[in-house]
């Protein structure tokens, strides 16, 4: 029997599926009947509008809220709240001003790994060296640029050492160059380690420099409006986005992205 | 390092001028006679007086230094304890908060003489009180500190699977600390003139008791040598806040500085 392709396989068994996953704050449906999911290994991103509830799944995924009604599937059965398989990276970096960038990256490990202070530390010495960041440990967070910030948040989320990665607007604070620039960076190191990521995005360019694959999520709360494979060869570079099959994909995300809204 | 000396500089001087200003108006206006040397001495008669006296009054100074000091240690160990039982349940916080801001109508001038009736003429009332007056501002710096906390910060530690303790040792807590502080300051400048009310209301030795007995003999010079004295105990231990707070947390100042 030959091996069934990479994608149906991972859909066969992904590393993460929701399905009809729906939460109301009140009166106000905010998800109702979501369903996605994420293979391992495999990047995927979230397009949508402010307000559709990307951030809602996040808190749902990672035990903040509950929700109404609906599952979440880790490796095929029903996630246990014990598990903790996220990882979550908000969208403003949080470091805390009274830890070394070092002891910010460690936290990840202390806490959510439950690692000995130690161990933590030389995991997070690991790390910063792993994302460049090589000397600046011992500095201060208010020390760092914004995209060094973004930096030391990721590798905290990574020194969780938690399966998936949830990253929330990790870039959205930060000015269009250092964007673009961290962006370039993700995806390098991205490819050298192939972390499972679900990203939430509202930029359309990242999404598609960035992703394996990519849902635009619907302003109402029906859930998916558009489900993309991003079938571009890697490593991707600034020169992958001047490719007409990149300027496609963008212009279709965007369509989707704005349907029913008014232009 | 020029630039820290150009800073302390630009700290110290106008305030310094304004009293050297206030007090050469002080100088000349009681040396006008106006109101009687007797009943305003100018300020250098004060100094010189004081310093004539000096031995009596840091006899009387040491009994007042140690009721603020171990009043102050004796409100922390409980200002400490009750906000983090406030900080871990909403309904201490709720019922509990409104009577402590009640509490601080009561005047001091009607408590000073009432914890002496109850608790005696010795050292106990006078640490009462002092506790007693430091208590609030020290509660609602820590509250307030801890309600300051960044959300996402204590999101991303429950995330993170992190506790209540982990959260309030990781996040709430050092949050809380330059509020802290903030309130140390203002629970200092009550915790001198509470000692002193103490004493006034009964005791054998202290600053208040000087100033009675000085005030009670007329003699305005030795009570206005005393009031420099405690202002003087003030001034210094407000300037050992700032001490603290740097060597316990030297990141604060440096981010407000960053801007971050």
């Amino acid at each position: 029997m030959t091996p069934p392709p990479p994608a149906a396989r991972a859909e066969a068994s992904p590393a993460i599926a929701v399905r009809g996953l729906a939460k109301s704050f009140g009166p106000l449906p905010v998800l109702d009947g979501l369903a996605l999911h994420v293979a391992r290994g495999e990047f995927v991103s979230i397009l949508g509008p402010s307000g559709c509830g990307k951030s809602t799944l996040f808190s749902i995924l990672t035990g903040i809220e509950r929700a109404d009604a609906g599952e979440i599937l880790l490796d095929g059965r029903p996630l246990e709240p014990a598990d903790r398989p996220f990882a979550w990276m908000p969208q403003r970096d949080v470091l805390f001003p009274w830890r070394s960038v070092e002891q910010n990256v460690s936290l990840g490990g202390e806490v959510a790994a439950g690692l000995p202070r130690g161990e933590a530390r030389d995991r997070a010495r690991a790390l910063l060296a792993d994302f460049g960041l090589e000397g600046f440990g011992g500095m201060r967070p208010y020390q760092l640029s914004g995209g060094m910030r973004q930096r030391v948040a990721l590798a905290r989320t990574v020194a969780q050492g938690r399966d998936i990665l949830l990253l929330d607007e990790p870039f959205g604070s930060l000015d269009a160059l250092t964007r673009t620039e961290l962006q370039l960076w993700l995806e390098r190191i991205w490819e050298r380690e192939r972390w499972t990521v679900l990203l939430i995005t509202h930029d359309v360019r990242e999404a598609v420099l960035l992703s394996d694959r990519v849902y635009v999520m619907a302003q109402r709360p029906d859930g998916i409006a558009l489900e993309r494979d991003i079938r571009l060869s890697r490593p991707r570079t600034l020169d992958t986005l001047r490719g007409a099959d990149a300027a496609e994909l963008e212009h279709e995300l965007l369509v989707a992205l704005h349907a029913g809204r008014p232009v | 390092m020029s630039g820290r000396v150009a800073r302390v500089l630009k700290l110290l001087v106008p305030p310094v001028a304004l009293l050297l200003l206030l007090g050469a108006a002080w100088e000349l206006y009681a040396r006008g006679g106006a109101l009687g040397r007797d009943v305003l001495p100018p300020l250098s008669r004060v100094a010189s007086a004081g310093w004539d006296d000096r031995a009596s009054l840091w006899q009387n100074l040491q009994p007042t230094i140690v009721e603020v000091l171990v009043g102050f240690a004796v409100s922390l160990a409980f200002a400490f304890t009750v906000s983090v039982a406030l900080d871990a349940s909403g309904i201490a916080r709720r019922s509990v908060m409104p009577v402590l801001i009640g509490s601080q109508t009561i005047p001091l001038v009607v408590l000073a003489p009432l914890i002496v009736i109850w608790f005696g003429f010795g050292f106990t009332p006078k640490i009462i009180l002092v506790a007693l007056v430091t208590f609030f501002p020290i509660v609602v710096g820590l509250v307030d500190g801890y309600a300051s906390s960044e959300r996402d910060a204590i999101t991303l530690m429950r995330t993170m699977g992190a506790g209540w303790a982990t959260i309030f040792l990781q996040v709430r807590l050092p949050s809380a600390l330059p509020g802290f502080f903030t309130g140390l300051r203002i629970a200092l400048t009550y915790a001198v003139i509470a000692a002193i009310f103490a004493e006034y209301a009964g005791a054998e030795y202290g600053l208040g008791v000087y100033i009675q007995g000085a005030s009670a003999s007329f003699r305005t010079d030795l009570v206005l040598a005393a009031v420099l004295v405690s202002a003087v105990l003030t001034l210094a231990l407000y300037a050992a806040t700032f001490l603290v707070q740097r060597l316990a947390i030297p990141w604060y100042a440096e981010s407000r500085r960053a801007g971050a």
